[in-house]
């Protein structure tokens, strides 16, 4: 059977691919993606042998940074980026999960110092594997079913 | 570099040691004039008149001089500033700021603002450091050593943040934990990961019998907080269950001490009181020792 592109190729830029369906407007949130003036694909609920259904996103002439797309590992770590240039796949990534998150997740404890001034979260990455946090104010622990995006 | 007293999980065991034999050290000379012309705040946020005057205390014997709040209600925070705007103020007057406050986390951000060391008085549920302390010494006082003892835990092990943080203070001494709670208020499940990872033995009851008070060197009794309790449906099930009474203490080690941070309601009967292995009153003494050793220690005065 011919494969046939789901969504068109890039020239120079980013491709996110292998994103849970559900999970692809917050990798466009995380990654500011709607503010971007370049040209965005977003493709939602797409057929994929691995997953069922994926979501996709490539960005025209852009090329993140890597502790950018590190951000991305606490909603969807199984993502791949392919970096294009000139219609080739120049370079592939993976996300890995940082020891530690400033200002992206919101602590779950109302009661938390970080839900009731002006400042910014801080959680560190106590399991990896599992994607657990820990708030370094208010010291509770957060599973990955739980984290709320800021 | 900040000296702050925030949380005791940020105590290596050598320090704990130290602060503790600091807290031994002041017991035998109370009065130090080492502040003398400093001038240290206590802002309590929430009040606690116990905590404050034991502070206060400690403050007063050591020659120093006190400034500060009993209630949020009667500051600038109860017209909306920020904990950063009361910090950065009481920052250029003081020398030590010891704050109690009603949120989880607020002496850690306090330190982060600061260069003048916070003492962390409690900040809601989570950390109670220097009740830790007094704690710690309270045991070492009693029992000649850290190490190798029985501790038995009673009552709310769920949202008794004395219980969580002397379980973490304990843990560098090899001890044994025991602990009697309801199903409603057992120790909560990252406290026993924390133990299985640490390698620390522990044993969980919901009888309170004296077989288990018998192999104790510790008995640490907590009151069920009504004030934790979103439903009071439940916490009317549970406040009447674990009751020691002098008659459950028969067959008790001689070394036994019963622990409480107070205030007490009713967990502890009024016979125990006059028992020799009752230690409740003089713990609280020890609180003013451990302050001191605190404060001491947080102005890098040894």
């Amino acid at each position: 059977m011919k494969k046939e592109l789901q969504v068109a190729a890039l020239e120079n830029g980013t491709v996110i691919d292998h994103i849970p369906s559900e999970q692809v407007f917050k990798v466009v949130s995380i990654l500011g993606i709607e503010h971007l003036k370049t040209p965005v694909t977003i493709g939602y609920s797409l057929d994929s042998k691995k997953m069922g259904k994926k979501g996709i996103v490539k960005i025209s002439n852009k090329f993140f940074e890597e502790d950018e797309i590190n951000r991305l590992s606490l909603i969807a770590p199984s993502v791949k980026l392919n970096i294009i240039r000139d219609y080739e796949v120049a370079e592939k990534k993976q996300v890995s999960l940082p020891d530690s998150v400033t200002g992206l997740v919101k602590c779950n404890n109302p009661k938390c110092i970080t839900n009731n001034e002006p400042m910014p979260t801080h959680f560190s990455v106590i399991d990896k594997e599992n994607v657990t946090l820990k708030c370094h104010y208010c010291e509770i622990k957060i599973k990955k079913e739980d984290i709320i995006l800021l | 570099m900040n000296r702050s007293f925030v949380s005791i999980a940020d105590y290596s065991k050598e320090e704990i040691l130290h602060l503790v034999r600091r807290a031994e050290y002041f017991e035998q000379y109370p009065n130090q004039k080492v502040l003398e012309g400093k001038v240290c705040a206590t802002l309590f946020f929430e009040p606690s008149t116990r905590t404050r005057l034991s502070f206060e205390t400690a403050v007063n014997r050591l020659g120093g001089r006190v400034i500060g709040f009993s209630d949020a209600a009667t500051t600038s925070s109860s017209k909306g500033e920020t904990l950063k705007d009361t910090i950065k103020m009481v920052s250029n007057y003081a020398d030590l700021i010891i704050m109690r406050h009603y949120l989880e986390g607020a002496a850690r951000y306090a330190s982060e603002i600061t260069d003048v060391p916070i003492i962390n008085a409690g900040d809601g549920a989570n950390q109670h450091p220097s009740q830790t302390l007094l704690d710690l010494y309270s045991i070492y006082k009693t029992q000649g050593r850290l190490t190798d003892l029985t501790i038995t835990m009673v009552g709310d092990l769920k949202y008794g943040r004395t219980v969580h943080s002397l379980l973490t203070g304990m843990s560098h001494f090899n001890p044994i934990f025991r602990f009697v709670a309801p199903e409603e208020l057992h120790l909560p499940d990252i406290y026993r990961q924390f133990m299985d990872i640490n390698n620390i033995r522990y044993y969980e009851y919901t009888d309170f019998s004296p077989e288990v008070i018998n192999q104790s060197d510790i008995l640490y009794m907590t009151r069920v907080q009504r004030e934790r309790f979103t439903d009071l449906v439940e916490y009317e099930k549970v406040k009447n269950i674990y009751v020691l009474t002098n008659a459950m203490l028969k067959g008790s080690r001689d070394n036994l001490r019963i622990l409480h941070p107070l205030p007490r309601v009713n967990e502890i009967a009024q016979d125990v009181d006059d028992n020799p292995k009752s230690y409740y009153f003089e713990q609280a003494r020890n609180g003013v020792y451990a302050r001191q050793a605190i404060i001491c220690n947080a102005l890098n005065l040894k």
